[in-house]
């Protein structure tokens, strides 16, 4: 007979039936109806509603039936807490037993029921068997303790039980010990520095004596306890290690590693040339393999965990290198781990049969494994010199196969192999070049770039190769874009003649087409460094690199130490200290290995604020001044577009001819810059107004005049100008506007007050490129068309410059999204119709217009004002549907739903567009209402 | 410490639940199916995932996951000990460990899970006190409760063992028939390349021990030849200060059946493998089909036959079929798993198993880049391969004299050959 019989009864009935059942007067039917109920319970289904009558069912003398009323309580005392309190009588009874199973069996179901309202009533009998003169009892109620502590840990400081457990540390029993260590343990994680667990080489030697005699659990919390304690000397060190090397025999893997972890930390202060330290030495080695034997979960801890000792001492496993090899139905984390020590691990003593396997494993099936085995070719390479060639020939094997990611993964290997032996294997450089159609891969791409940059002047075609990256620029991720920029450049300093059009080419494209800082700054940097002073740039950019060093993925020694001291943890398996990861860790304490006595060599980390102190002082420039020169720089191609002057000297001249344009203005600007600043400020500023319109500002019936609604003075109607340009940026000149659409002309009104000393003249203006093509419709002095820069979030954003005779002012400012709709944006129906349907629907953004106070047709007449045309209105279930189209000047069009609900000041706009759906944004909307409320 | 544990099965559902602490969600799992779903296999899923609040550590047996929750800073290893622990007395319980089983016996399991774990401290773990406590279903038993209608695995007695200092044996054992039973098995762990030559072996030893002796018996057990050991992993019931000094196993046993003690060999020159293997597998450029010769003969077996051979080979997923011709036992190709399993059965010396024969692969699909590996399986009886031989066992503190025996097993653990 199986229990699935209690999972057959789900009639509706059920729980009036067990409550019959539940008080019976037989005492078997009894058990049996428990029996239901528990089952059920299991399953996740709720029987709360029987609480009272199974709590009725506890004072049996069956002690099967007692058992199984305690688990039900267990589970719903929390959500019947009243009802709980019935049940406190029997818990204080049984306590009291003469049995002492029962009164252990008591004192734990006690802690697990999870009530504020009854801890109070649990300390009394909670005390009494903490001092109870069975050991079974006394055990049972240590761990009580953490369980009160976990809801009510103040109670428990109150009630002293912090002290007597602490007392317990001493007890004669090592159960008791172990579970006092384990119950301070787990209390002191959310008190760091409550000192719990004060150790001193009394307690030390009680746990040392503990530990042979209780559980495997009770081995691992004391073990780690042990491992917080700091030996005073040497010897002490040494004898504590000695007691725990037997631990490593256990068959306990969490046993085993914790002792590992005692071991490793001890051995810090001893003294290498002590016998006893080469033997220790010697018996970490088996259990560690041992572990590698285990289940594939056990390997994989064991070996996140061997993977740290292995860094901090190599001499312990480095004649196990065998365990570590992979077999073929190992799960992939434990393939990929065990790889990874494979490295560490690999000297010249081993490397052949290392590269061997993992040639072997380079064709396995599995792709992660396979690429991070050819990685581990040139991982290989680094640290072995003497197996450098063969490690470069195995990959040039690899690459024969033309396995896609195994072409990818040797290039990016072979890269770093030629970082750390420049100039011996560039002779692979032609079998790399074969496939370069085949990479796909930004890091496989931007290697293979990198390699042609930096052998430009031995690959004939070099300029070629790269020429044909640079066709899609825009599409490559950063990575390859930067590498490809740095290419080009490093080939333009080798070959200046031929490749002047491509760095060209390359420069504006970063600094121009791209929307990535890091990209642009790149640009700039190389731009400016070729144009001041190329010889600089060569020592620069071809400056010789420093070797890459052995191992880049060796974990940071600091942090090594602190892991080791946290070998077993999950801080082990992550590889992270836990004040990392650890939730609510409230100020974990780092823990360091201790110094080592008798040999003199100090592991402690240096004090942090030495390394604070030696932060290289900072050169930042102005503002003002790289504002000029970014200006400057836009202003030079243009006068370089006819063809370069002839070469006579070489690229020295070429890089000259290139960028000579902009040191002039540069100058310029400089010079002009600091009085004029100074100036600003000035006590007695001579105010020049020179407010001014925009060409063609003929009409001057406002928009707003058509909303109709609202009739107020003209003048108040229009938007209070900002100031875009502070005085104090501009040396002296303020520049303050808006702009406003008059007669299907966008204008941009500007007042500019001169707030500086000395007369200004010689007024410009002009726009950079924009996402909507605004220009200044007249000339405001004689203009050269500004070359584009880049375009910069959010789209409206406007930058102009206005040059006087001082200087070039350079400043943003956004325009009203609304003031781009034109006059003629008015569809018609069966064309609104088919194009909204034709929309795709990522194309649609929807967003809320809050606290309009307005009825649709006012609504509508509103925006139509501000060219917001209502094409069709539609009545459902209350709510008005308004259908609008609006058409921007660079003539995308936008279709928009407008939801009106009577009564709700929120309305609901859908809105699409034909092209670009996201941009027409709340603002453009709003605009319309706001200017309207105006 | 442990705080919840969650038994899920093959295709992702929770079928049961057990929390030591406050009640955690079971959506907390999710994390955990997400990890399964990028993970192709099953037993591919990490073992230890970390989420925004807790750790979910998991182990995969018996087709099941047992995933655990801990909220703080606690040993893996620990979990993951615990976990297998878990499963393997419900092994011990149920005979198996399978969804259907621990549904069965839902409530057995919720009161034995119970007892194994107080506040996330492992409480009873060894089969011995745990039987003591909550009986074990027995056929007899459930006959006699379905015809009486009394129905109780909850044992009447106590688990006084727990207070004893030796807590692995129950007290007041009693048999008719006393004996003591120790069986020696290795499993050998190798990997053999191209050329047939070993490129690493190594042997997993275990002892296990089924002991069924009245009273309090004291048993000293010796070897031959114990320098052999030298990594081993004993039961705690092992006194480790007698191995040291005289490298004989003491102790008192458990009753029942036992992990005596594991050992591991790793020394080359002790390793000899019982069989080789010569092989060839190669596909051709030209058509799609390849060819496939498979001989095992003997090497290392000191007179005694080897039993059971197979030869397991993944094959690489284009091949389509396989027509081959065994001139001992038999074989299948799978087409789903695409896997070539030959059962050969005993290795006869005179006369070598072959199979030969050819390959055919899908039509234009290109030459298969990954080389098959075999996996080759095998047990030979009354041979432990590292020569490890118990010379006696001696028992002390009680009067009676029982049976002894001792046997020994050699089987293939990992042992794989590449091509």
């Amino acid at each position: 007979m199986t229990d699935s019989k209690y999972f057959t009864t789900t009639k509706k009935g059920e729980i009036f039936e067990l409550k019959a059942e539940l008080n019976s007067d037989k005492k078997e039917k009894k058990k049996e109806a428990v029996k239901k109920v528990i089952a059920s319970m299991t399953v996740g289904k709720d029987v709360s509603a029987l609480f009272p009558d199974v709590v009725n069912c506890m004072q049996t003398d069956n002690l099967e039936l007692k058992k199984l009323v305690y688990l039900y309580l267990m589970n719903y005392a929390k959500s019947q807490p009243d009802m709980a309190i019935m049940a406190v009588n029997t818990f204080v009874k049984d306590c009291e037993d003469p049995n002492p199973l029962i009164r252990a069996l008591a004192v734990r179901t006690m802690g697990c029921i999870r009530v504020d309202k009854i801890t109070e009533y649990l300390c009394e009998p909670l005390r009494k068997c903490l001092k109870d003169e069975d050991p079974y009892v006394r055990k049972t109620a240590a761990v009580c303790v953490a369980k009160l502590h976990d809801i009510n840990a103040q109670l428990v400081e109150d009630q002293g039980f912090l002290d007597t457990l602490k007392d317990l540390i001493s007890d004669s029993n090592p159960m008791v010990v172990a579970n006092a260590v384990a119950a301070l343990s787990e209390i002191a994680e959310s008190h760091p520095n409550s000192n719990l667990l004060d150790l001193n080489p009394q307690t030390i030697n009680k746990l040392l004596t503990a530990l042979n005699e209780c559980t495997e659990w009770g081995q691992i919390f004391i073990l780690d306890c042990l491992a917080n304690y700091t030996p005073r000397d040497d010897r002490e060190s040494q004898s504590i290690c000695e007691r725990v090397t037997p631990r490593l025999s256990h068959a306990n893997s969490a046993v085993v590693l914790s002792a590992v972890k005692v071991l490793m930390k001890f051995m810090e202060m001893l003294p290498k040339d002590l016998d006893y330290y080469g033997t220790l030495l010697k018996k970490l080695a088996p259990p560690l393999v041992t572990l590698l034997s285990a289940e594939p979960e056990l390997q994989y801890v064991a070996l996140r965990n061997i993977n740290l000792i292995v860094q901090r001492r190599p001499e312990i496993l480095k004649h196990e290198m065998k365990v570590f090899f992979v077999k073929y139905n190992d799960p992939i984390y434990v393939k990929l781990e065990k790889l990874d020590i494979m490295i560490r691990l690999a000297s010249q003593a081993n490397i052949a049969q290392v590269l061997a396997e993992l040639k072997e494993y380079a064709t396995e099936v599995d792709v992660d494994f396979v690429r991070k085995a050819v990685r581990a070719i040139g991982r290989c390479a680094i640290k072995v010199e003497q197996s450098a060639e063969r490690c470069v020939s195995t990959l040039l094997d690899l690459i024969q196969t033309k396995v896609n990611y195994v072409v990818q993964e040797a290039i990016v290997v072979i890269k770093d192999i030629f970082r750390k032996y420049p100039n011996k294997y560039e002779s692979v450089i032609a079998t790399l070049c074969e496939n370069l159609d085949s990479l796909d891969e930004p890091e496989a791409r931007a290697a293979m770039i990198w390699i042609v940059g930096e052998y430009a002047e031995r690959i004939d075609n070099a300029d070629e190769l790269l020429e044909s990256f640079l066709e899609g620029f825009h599409d490559e991720s950063t990575q390859v874009q930067l590498q490809l920029l740095t290419a080009i450049v490093k080939l333009f300093l080798k070959k200046p003649t031929e490749t002047q059009e491509l760095v060209q080419q390359v420069l504006s494209l970063a600094t121009q087409d791209s929307d990535n800082p890091d990209l642009r700054d790149r640009g700039y940097i190389y731009w400016r460094l070729l144009s001041t002073d190329p010889v600089a740039a060569k020592e620069v950019v071809l400056a010789e690199k420093p070797l890459i060093s052995e191992e880049t993925d060796l974990i940071e020694p600091t942090l090594l130490e602190e892991l080791i001291c946290h070998i077993g943890t999950l801080a082990s398996v992550y590889h992270k200290p836990p004040s990392a990861f650890v939730e609510g860790s409230r100020g974990v304490q780092h823990k360091r290995l201790p110094g080592s006595a008798g040999s003199g060599e100090s592991v402690e980390s240096p004090d942090p604020g030495a390394a604070a102190t030696e932060t290289p002082p900072a050169v930042i420039p102005s503002q003002g001044d790289l504002l000029g020169d970014l200006l400057n720089l836009d202003l030079t191609p243009t006068t370089t577009t006819g063809p370069p002057p002839p070469t006579t000297s070489g690229m020295q001249m070429g890089a000259m001819d290139l960028l000579s344009g902009g040191l002039d203005s540069l100058l310029g600007g400089d010079i002009g810059g600091n009085p004029a600043m100074g100036a600003a400020f000035g006590a007695a500023p001579a105010t020049m107004p020179a407010s001014f319109n925009a060409p063609g500002s003929g009409g001057l019936d406002d928009l707003f005049d058509l909303g109709g609604g609202v009739g107020m003075p003209m003048g108040a109607l229009n938007p209070p100008k900002a100031v875009w340009l502070p005085a104090m940026k501009a040396k002296g000149l303020e520049i303050s506007g808006v702009f406003v659409r008059r007669a299907g002309v966008i204008q941009m009104e500007m007042t500019l007050t001169n707030k500086a000393m000395s007369v200004m003249t010689d007024f410009a203006i002009q726009f950079n490129r924009n996402s909507f093509g605004l220009a200044p419709a007249g000339p405001l002095q004689i203009l050269t068309p500004l070359s584009p820069n880049q375009s910069i979030e959010p789209l409206n954003n406007l930058q102009v410059a206005v040059k006087n005779n001082i200087d070039v002012f350079y400043f943003s400012c956004q325009y009203p999204i609304s003031m781009l709709f034109v006059e003629d944006g008015k569809m018609e129906r069966q064309v609104f119709l088919a194009t909204w349907k034709d929309i795709p629907n990522d194309n649609e953004s929807q967003f809320q217009i809050k606290d309009c106070h307005l009825n649709s047709d006012a609504a509508s007449n509103k925006l139509q004002s501000s060219n917001i045309f209502t094409i069709a209105k539609r009545t459902v279930e209350g709510q008005d549907m308004l259908y609008q189209s609006m058409k921007l000047t660079n003539g995308i069009w936008v279709l928009a739903e407008l939801r009106v609900q009577a009564g709700n000041p929120n309305y609901t706009v859908s809105s699409v567009a034909l092209a670009i759906g996201p941009i027409i944004n709340q603002n453009g909307f709003e605009n319309g209402f706001t200017n309207q409320a105006l | 410490m442990i705080h919840s544990l969650f038994l899920i099965n093959h295709s992702g559902d929770i079928f049961l639940e057990k929390h030591w602490k406050s009640v955690i969600s079971r959506s907390v799992c999710d994390y955990f199916f997400e990890a399964k779903e990028k993970a192709a296999e099953p037993e591919n899923v990490a073992p230890v995932l970390q989420t925004p609040h807790h750790y979910l550590i998991t182990i995969y047996r018996g087709k099941l996951f047992f995933l655990s929750v801990v909220q703080t800073e606690a040993p893996p290893l620990f979990v993951i000990e615990f976990l297998h622990r878990v499963a393997d007395i419900f092994q011990d319980y149920f005979g198996e460990c399978s969804e259907s089983v621990i549904k069965d016996n839902v409530v057995t399991v919720y009161e034995l899970l119970e007892e194994m774990l107080d506040n996330g401290f492992p409480l009873a773990t060894e089969s011995n006190v745990l039987k003591e406590m909550i009986r074990p279903p027995t056929i007899l038993r459930s006959v006699v409760n379905t015809l009486t209608g009394t129905w109780s695995n909850v044992g009447d007695t106590l688990p006084t063992g727990q207070l004893s200092n030796i807590p692995w044996r129950r007290a007041g054992v009693k048999y008719t028939n006393n004996e003591a039973y120790f069986d020696v098995i290795e499993e050998i762990d190798a990997i053999v390349d191209k050329s047939g030559t070993t490129v690493c072996a190594e042997i997993q030893g275990v002892i296990e021990a089924c002991v069924r002796l009245t009273g309090m018996p004291d048993l000293t057990l010796s070897f031959m030849n114990p320098r052999l050991l030298d990594d081993v992993s004993f039961h705690p019931c092992v006194r480790f200060k007698r191995w040291e000094s005289e490298r004989a196993l003491s102790f008192i046993p458990p009753d029942g059946n036992f992990t005596l003690m594991n050992y591991h060999v790793s020394s080359q020159n002790l390793v000899a493998l019982p069989v080789y293997v010569k092989q060839s597998i190669s596909f051709f450029d030209s058509g799609p089909c390849g060819r496939l010769d498979i001989t095992v003969g003997p090497k290392q077996t000191m007179g005694k036959t080897v039993e059971a051979l197979m030869v397991t080979i993944h094959m690489p997923k284009a091949v389509l079929s396989a027509n081959l011709t065994a001139t001992q036992g038999s074989y299948t190709y799978d087409l789903a798993t695409k896997v070539l399993v030959w059962d050969i059965g005993k290795l006869n010396p005179q006369k070598l198993p072959n199979l030969k024969g050819s390959l055919s692969l899908q039509a234009g699909a290109p030459k298969p880049e990954d080389n098959p590996s075999l996996n080759i399986d095998l047990k030979i009886q009354q041979m432990a391969i590292s020569g490890l031989k118990v010379s006696r066992l001696e028992m002390f503190g009680e009067k009676y004299k029982p049976f002894k025996g001792v046997k020994y097993l050699t089987k293939a653990g990992k042992f794989q050959v590449r091509t």
